[in-house]
């Protein structure tokens, strides 16, 4: 059987380049594309089926994704490309459906941060009809496959995205909830993501134990101290030190949840989503430089502290790139000569000839990259 | 740009100083930074559009090629005649030609510039785009977009000028017996257009004068191959292999919308350079120039073509050569736009703005193709405006 699968997908894949041919240089999937965008090869695209407002600020997004798309793990993240004024703009977005859904469709949930275009326009002014580009599901933040495990999932905001979707596949695959503690974090009752559904799920599962903290007051503008700390973890999961953690939020939450369970020797039990790539310290010692791109041929100045995909954009260069975050590899280019140093953690690199990352590498004095 | 040398080796004085010629680059740069500061979605629904109708025109161009194939007296059916037939797949070879021209022209070669690269739609990047062309972009890339538009028209650098290394087409190149065929040529060259840039970009002379070894062509010549053998499968083998006995029909339809394609592109693309009242320089005369002079060289060295909204779009705009050719990184459907303003700037200072009606361009250029057949004229007589 699976002797005769490869073979067929083999001569499948053979007559596929074939009849590619008769379309050259293009591919018969980019007149496909004039019927259907979903029908495409070169590039998978997702028709936005519905939106609907969570909460004030966030929307969830169905897709319908292309043919090309290959399922994902319950936790995993896409990269979702967006037009704005012409330009195509990528940002991440944890997948909250459950990968068992059986119409094929997949969601997202966008919360719309202060500040950000790209959030804003997913929020308030994507158009249910219209095609985003994305990207093949990614990330290692997903339960283990068979062997049997007693989360306690800590989220935070819409952070809780892809524990979503990891509780939304326990209920289609199993039909019920194993044994889990759930601890949430939003403003108030009327800001949780999911709140309903949560509600109904912590009702009629015996084992699913949901805390639900509202670190706000109705009206009351101030945190109301109720943030992450060692009491109310002992006081809401006993038993956190067996369980197997995992957890999505803001950087705050995440950074003490990183110290407390290492404070235990337990971090090896931490399996955590960053909305944002974690930015070591910028050390003292600074230097601004020259930045050579080789390639184009133009130099500009680095100041040491920005990272390079920047850099490169301000010069007027225009980079592959991905999430922004180092997370991706969309951005890979070679360094020719010169240090960089890894934002995140502060390594510096200084080998000639490796790939970095240019969206997390900023520069310690002069470098030439390959761009 | 040297002023006096300007004036006794092309016959003609730019009428300014040189801050003025700064102040003009000034001035010139500023429509530039507005434009590309204004770049948005309107641009972005133009060019997807645009690509869009490029692959139904050739598709159904194709279809109706096919479909002219039942036209033909072997059926005997009532319509089954040569009449029908001949008009039917007349349409279908202009509607594959104009595909092809779009495909070329305002698709390809400005996507090649870079224009649509700042949509970052990796599908619309000059990196990754290939065309309908048996010139491999990446190749084309270099010597036109590197040689052709930092060296336009300029001797010993840019090889448009000096007629693809074929034709005489300025005074300044040396006459030799060579040149007697240069009619000849022309129409060859015009007729196979696609051909000639593929194999001008190869640079073969190169070898023969021992300049590049053969072993170092490899890669490049593996790569041109390998096109070309894609290019001519899918025309002349695999569509005409699928009419089965009408074959040679089919191969002579795609043949001649190649044909139409190639004399198409000639005519424009000859008419952006070598129409009356153009010049041309030397390397001596733009060593060490600033980017003003730069400006000013690509104003004298190009010829717009006049014309209405689908001829503009069908030569790619290249009929605003001279917007192309001091901003070709800028989206194609804004020359239209700004080609007023930078008329309007030129006649503030004085500088000549060639443009025409394509009669007038393109008649210049088959005059002067004629002319060069023969010895002569002395260099200053013929570029003096």
């Amino acid at each position: 059987m699976a002797i005769t699968n490869t073979v067929y997908q083999s001569s499948m894949r053979k007559f596929s380049q074939f009849v590619d041919m008769f379309a050259y240089p293009l591919r018969l999937s980019h007149y496909l594309e004039l019927i259907n965008p979903l029908w495409t090869k070169h590039s998978l695209q997702a028709k936005v089926l519905k939106v609907w407002d969570e909460t004030k600020d966030s929307r969830t997004i169905t897709l319908r994704p292309g043919r090309g798309w290959r399922g994902h793990r319950a936790g995993q993240y896409i990269r979702v490309g967006v037009p704005i004024g012409g330009m195509r703009h990528t940002r991440t977005y944890s997948i909250s459906s459950s990968p068992s859904n059986r119409d094929g469709c997949i969601s997202i949930t966008v919360k719309a941060i202060k500040g950000g275009r790209v959030s804003h326009h997913l929020v308030r002014d994507l158009k249910v009809g219209s095609y985003l580009p994305i990207g093949d599901p990614q990330g290692e933040f997903v339960l283990p496959d068979a062997i049997p495990v007693r989360p306690l999932f800590i989220t935070a905001g819409s952070g809780i995205t892809p524990v979503m979707s990891m509780l939304r596949n326990y209920m289609r695959e199993y039909r019920n909830l194993p044994d889990i503690t759930h601890i949430h974090y939003a403003p108030h009752v009327y800001d949780v993501i999911f709140g309903k559904e949560l509600d109904q799920l912590s009702k009629s599962q015996k084992h699913y134990k949901l805390n639900r903290i509202f670190t706000r007051e109705l009206g009351d503008e101030v945190s109301a101290k109720l943030h992450f700390n060692a009491d109310q973890l002992d006081q809401l999961a006993p038993d956190w030190r067996e369980r197997e953690v995992w957890a999505c939020g803001p950087a705050t939450l995440l950074d003490s949840l990183e110290e407390h369970w290492a404070k235990e020797g337990l971090s090896r039990n931490l399996h955590l989503e960053r909305f944002r790539a974690k930015l070591a310290e910028v050390p003292t010692d600074i230097t601004s430089g020259k930045i050579k791109f080789t390639k184009s041929e133009l130099e500009s100045d680095t100041d040491g502290v920005t990272n390079l995909l920047r850099v490169a954009e301000d010069a007027g260069l225009n980079p592959s790139h991905g999430c922004r975050m180092g997370i991706c590899h969309g951005c890979d280019c070679t360094l020719v000569s010169g240090s960089v140093r890894d934002l995140r953690t502060g390594a510096i690199t200084s080998e000639s000839g490796e790939k970095i990352q240019i969206c997390v590498s900023a520069s310690v004095g002069d470098i030439e990259v390959e761009l | 740009m040297n002023k006096t040398l300007l004036k006794q080796e092309i016959g003609f004085k730019v009428p300014l100083g040189e801050a003025e010629i700064e102040e003009f680059g000034k001035e010139v740069e500023e429509i530039r930074n507005e434009v590309m500061d204004s770049r948005g979605d309107r641009d972005a629904k133009y060019i997807r559009r645009l690509i869009k109708t490029q692959r139904y025109l050739a598709l159904f161009g194709r279809v109706v090629i096919f479909a002219s194939l039942g036209l033909l007296p072997e059926w005997g059916h009532a319509f089954a005649s040569y009449l029908y037939f001949f008009p039917v797949i007349s349409i279908g070879v202009i509607m594959l030609a104009s595909a092809k021209i779009l495909e070329n022209m305002e698709i390809g070669h400005n996507i090649l510039h870079a224009q649509w690269d700042w949509m970052r739609d990796p599908n619309i990047q000059s990196g990754s785009w290939e065309w309908d062309h048996v010139c491999p972009s990446d190749q084309w890339k270099h010597s036109h977009n590197v040689r052709h538009h930092t060296w336009t028209n300029v001797f010993g650098k840019d090889a448009d000028v000096a007629g693809y290394g074929l034709l005489r087409i300025f005074p300044e190149q040396k006459w030799k017996k060579f040149n007697l065929g240069n009619p000849i040529y022309a129409l060859l060259l015009a007729i196979f257009f696609e051909w000639g840039v593929a194999i001008q970009e190869l640079e073969l002379g190169l070898v023969v004068t021992g300049k590049r070894k053969l072993s170092k062509m490899r890669p490049m010549l593996r790569n041109t191959g390998m096109k070309i053998v894609r290019q001519i499968l899918k025309d002349y083998l695999l569509f005409p292999l699928l009419a089965g006995p009408f074959f040679l029909y089919v191969a002579a339809a795609n043949g001649t919308a190649c044909i139409l394609r190639n004399l198409w592109t000639y005519m424009i693309i000859f008419c952006g350079h070598f129409s009356e009242g153009v010049h041309v320089f030397s390397r001596k005369q733009v060593e060490n120039e600033s980017r003003a002079h730069w400006y000013v060289r690509q104003l004298l060295g190009s010829c717009n073509i006049k014309g209405g909204k689908l001829f503009h779009i069908m030569s790619g705009n290249l009929s605003h050569q001279i917007e192309h050719h001091m901003f070709p990184d800028m989206p194609s459907n804004r020359y239209p736009e700004i080609a007023p303003r930078i008329q309007a700037l030129c006649a503030r200072y004085n500088l000549p703005y060639n443009t025409g009606r394509l009669s007038r361009q393109f008649g210049t250029t088959v005059l002067r193709i004629l002319r060069m057949t023969f010895p002569g004229p002395t260099p200053q007589s013929l570029a003096r405006v």
